[in-house]
């Protein structure tokens, strides 16, 4: 009995181990065909020294750069302040975190197209450097469910009403008290977070696409579009960028478990 | 008596502002994130379902709300529909399989935090370069294609199979769906305490019996409720169906992307009433979702 | 010729040895308790009972049928779980019915059987009520009519009062005792609480390290230490050395001396009586009905209690006395 439902444990892991494996094979070989002759890197040489990547990468890079400082700023301090003085406002402010979840990206777009059209009340997608703060923003918004989640619950791990109240009635100020005890202690919950919000952003293509803005998402597309070997060379590129992003979770989150105990 | 009336009254009256201002000053602390949340969350859903509700010349009407009823918008609907809930359905039947096999099947205990790893950059790895991979994998030119051809002398798309149809598609999705149950319903697996097989088997049930009375009755809405999730999921992707099927096959949101581009349909509001059909449907699986999870849990001691 | 009988049992996992050669014979009807300290081995043995894990080697015969190797579906061992592991998904009436409805039995049958065992752990009213919507006494008590409706030979208890504060776990103590009575069920109980284990068993197994310290009639076993481990872990055993034997007692012992802090009689300073010790006292304790003395003879301090009768028995600290220990109190021990 035991030994049947063990071997159907490992034929399920094995038919899943070759159904997530073999695209990213197919994919790899083929990204290595792009000479006649044999398999070469070329379509990695042609891709990377193509100045549409290097400028749509970096600008993608900035963006999500941006994202997460944005994102940090305004949900640690809500985070904090919710659990500390308003845990009234819960239900709220964890219901409108879920929301990005719940309304598709390409209806929240749609409705900063409509809403700040160039001749609305206030005409963000008016010029360059408004619509790129527009996309930062729908990005924030989009990361916000994993941001708050990831903060909320690394300040739950920790005891943030003791914390503080030790800290105030050590005389410790305001600003001292958020970025000496409690950024500190949820310091891995606030990377876990800026790790996963980069993969999400790095490739993002419908808030991009639609605000018309040169980021990497679109580029892959139209590369897809017009080319036969450097899709693949990108696609294994963004995967092994977001490899490298989940594997930095792991590592931040291994690193916060000793931590978290003690405190 | 002392005491004026005018004291009496004014005296609880000075304890309600000064009340007052305290709590409003404690609202400042969430103002910028209600704000933010307003300006680029809110206001512009809202903006849209209003505009749901209006013609060209912002009277009100059912109008629009019609015309997605039309034969060529619902069948939108219903092939995204379709691929959704395949989706949804195989993924968390096999995501299911997968975790049950990882966690319960006593495999090497190397084999969960693999699979939890990679299910975390999975089920990430969706939108573009998913579709190309899929292209390289399946394509006309894709590596299994070949080799079924060269090998086993089998011609994939002889048998009229395309990476750009309806199941292309929901196997493309598949990608990130499996990973993606695999990590929402580890933790009710989890829940499941041995000490409930233990008890069933004391009392003489079965393996079989465990599982049907015990282990599914308990998972039950767990299962229920991250299908409903893996549906609107699939339901709002937009990337991954773009990049693959350009707009060869007709799913809302690629109908919806089209009419934002170039305005398709030749009606601002018919638009603004797709993206609300869009909404509502999305919404009211992930309501399902909140609320078999909350059953779920309460459920458990 | 015994009920249940396991000879030479061992547990090993991997390398480290969990049970050590246990043995050990119930007559049939009988209450016995393991007891011992957190990873001595009781939990072990009751699993493998129950046919939860598997004996590295040794026999497990239950009416004489020999049951090491049968699955725990057939053994028709009850088992009550530390942490009641009721089924979540089912109420009252279906969790006791659970087992009935895996042996097949009509429905009928089923109703009638379940709502005797409810009236028997007093749950009348409850039989709808879902787990989470019980305390956690009347968990347990669910817990323990679902394990009794199917007529066990055996019942397995694992350290099922644990969880309980002390009220409800005295309640529940008597009216498992008083079911098992008047069922006449043999049944082992296993426990780390020495109060527990006196007031319930007819037989009590000190258990350490995976082997059995001693076994005997309850008030034996708390009386008659025959180790060190028994006696320390028993009561507050005052336990000598062999030099401080010598010093104070003039006796010459292997191991050690054990002696009941009751067993010690204090005598006034002026007492002419042969064999007494002098001592001083050190320090008192106030324990309810009885006053707790720390009293220094010769460089050894013993414990010795005395009923608190009236205020004026207790003596301050510094009073010299006299102490009196019978050498049938005394036992020496491995």
């Amino acid at each position: 009995m035991k030994s049947t439902s063990r071997l159907g444990a490992w034929v399920a892991i094995a038919i899943g181990t070759l159904y997530f494996l073999l695209p990213l094979i197919a994919t790899f070989e083929f990204s290595l065909k792009m000479n006649r002759d044999g398999y070469s890197f070329e379509a990695y040489k042609v891709v990377l020294s193509d100045p549409g990547f290097q400028a749509t990468f970096g600008y993608s890079t900035l963006m999500a750069v941006l994202t997460i400082i944005v994102g940090i700023v305004l949900v640690v301090p809500t985070a904090y302040w919710i659990q500390l003085k308003l845990p009234r406002l819960r239900p709220l402010v964890e219901f409108i975190t879920l929301l990005p979840l719940v309304i598709p990206a390409i209806v929240i777009v749609f409705g900063y197209l409509k809403l700040y059209n160039s001749s609305s009340w206030l005409p963000l997608t008016g010029n360059e450097r408004a619509t790129d703060f527009l996309l930062m923003c729908s990005y924030v918004t989009l990361a916000l469910p994993y941001l708050y989640r990831s903060i909320d619950a690394g300040l739950r791990a920790i005891d943030v009403r003791t914390l503080t109240e030790a800290a105030e009635s050590l005389g410790a100020s305001w600003p001292s008290i958020l970025l000496q005890v409690i950024f500190p202690n949820v310091k891995s919950a606030i990377l876990s977070g800026a790790f996963l919000t980069f993969a999400v952003v790095i490739g993002e293509f419908t808030m991009a696409s639609l605000l018309g803005r040169p980021a990497f998402g679109p580029y892959l597309q139209l590369i897809g579009a017009n080319r036969a070997y450097e899709p693949s060379a990108l696609a294994i590129i963004a995967f092994m960028v977001t490899w490298a992003s989940m594997g930095l979770i792991q590592v931040f989150a291994r690193n916060a478990r000793p931590a978290r105990k003690t405190a | 008596m002392s005491t004026s009336p005018d004291s009496l009254a004014h005296h609880p009256a000075g304890q309600t502002r000064k009340g007052l201002s305290t709590l409003s000053l404690q609202w400042l602390g969430v103002a910028p994130f209600l704000l933010f949340a307003l300006l680029f969350l809110i206001l512009p859903t809202a903006t849209l379902m209003i505009g749901a509700f209006q013609d060209a010349d912002g009277h009100f009407t059912l109008g629009n709300i019609a015309k997605l009823f039309d034969d060529s918008i619902l069948s939108a609907y219903w092939i995204s529909f379709e691929v959704s809930a395949a989706s949804a359905l195989g993924g968390s039947l096999i995501g299911l399989l997968l975790a049950l096999a990882a966690i319960q099947g006593g495999l090497p205990a190397w084999i969960r935090p693999t699979l939890m790893t990679f299910s975390g950059v999975a089920s990430n790895f969706a939108g573009i370069p998913l579709s190309f991979a899929f292209l390289s994998t399946l394509g006309r030119m894709g590596l299994v294609t070949v080799l079924l051809r060269n090998y086993a002398d089998f011609d994939l798309y002889g048998t009229g199979f395309s990476i750009l149809s309806f199941l292309g598609l929901t196997l493309t999705y598949l990608y990130f769906q499996i990973p993606l149950m695999v990590l929402i319903v580890t933790p009710a697996i989890d829940g499941l305490r041995t000490e409930w097989r233990e008890a069933c088997e004391s009392l003489g049930g079965s393996s079989a019996a465990y599982w049907w009375h015990i282990a599914l009755p308990i998972l039950w809405p767990s299962i229920l409720g991250s299908t409903l999730l893996l549906f609107a999921n699939a339901f709002g992707a937009v990337a991954t169906a773009y990049a693959l099927t350009g707009s060869s096959l007709n799913i809302v949101p690629i109908l919806l992307y089209a009419q934002i581009r170039g305005d398709v349909l030749h009606d601002q509001n018919l638009g603004y009433a797709l993206a609300l059909g869009m909404i509502v449907v999305t919404g009211l699986s992930n309501a399902g979702y909140i609320w078999l999870r909350s059953r779920a849990e309460r459920g458990r001691e | 010729m015994a009920y249940l009988t396991i000879n030479n049992l061992h547990k090993r996992f991997d390398d480290h040895v969990v049970v050590h050669d246990f043995n050990m014979s119930i007559e049939q009807g009988e209450f016995v308790t393991f007891l011992g300290p957190s990873g001595c081995g009781k939990t072990t043995v009751l699993r493998m009972i129950a046919g939860f894990e598997t004996p590295t080697s040794g026999q497990i015969r239950v009416g004489g049928d020999d049951i090491t190797h049968q699955s725990p579906q057939k053994r028709g061992i009850g088992m009550v779980f530390q942490s009641y592991a009721l089924f979540p998904n089912m109420n009252v009436t279906q969790n006791i019915g659970f087992g009935l409805k895996m042996r097949k039995c009509d429905g009928a049958e089923i109703a009638r059987k379940v709502a005797e065992v409810i009236k028997l752990v007093e749950l009348s009213g409850k039989e709808n009520h879902y787990p989470h919507e019980l305390s956690g006494g009347q968990r347990q008590r669910v817990a323990l009519a679902r394990a009794l409706v199917v007529e066990p030979r055996i019942l397995l208890l694992d350290e099922p009062l644990s969880a309980l504060d002390a009220r409800i776990r005295k309640n529940l103590r008597e009216q498992i005792r008083d079911i098992q009575r008047r069922l006449g069920l043999t049944t082992i109980f296993v426990t780390h609480d020495q109060e527990e284990a006196l007031t319930m068993s007819d037989r009590i197994f000190v258990m350490n390290q995976g082997r059995v310290e001693q076994e005997g009639r309850a008030e034996m076993v708390y009386t008659q230490p025959a180790t060190e481990f028994v006696a320390r872990f028993m009561g507050n055993y005052n336990l000598l050395g062999a030099a401080d034997t010598h010093r104070l007692l003039g006796l010459d012992i292997q191991g050690h001396l054990a002696i009941r802090p009751e067993s010690i009689h204090v005598l006034d300073a002026h007492s002419q009586q042969a064999d007494t010790l002098a001592g001083t006292i050190r320090q008192h304790q106030l324990l309810g009905s009885i006053i707790r003395y720390q009293i220094d003879s010769g460089g050894v301090t013993l414990q010795v209690d005395r009923l608190n009768r009236t205020a004026s028995d207790l003596m301050p600290v510094g009073t010299e006395v006299r102490l009196q220990i019978s050498r049938d109190d005394m036992r020496e021990v491995r």
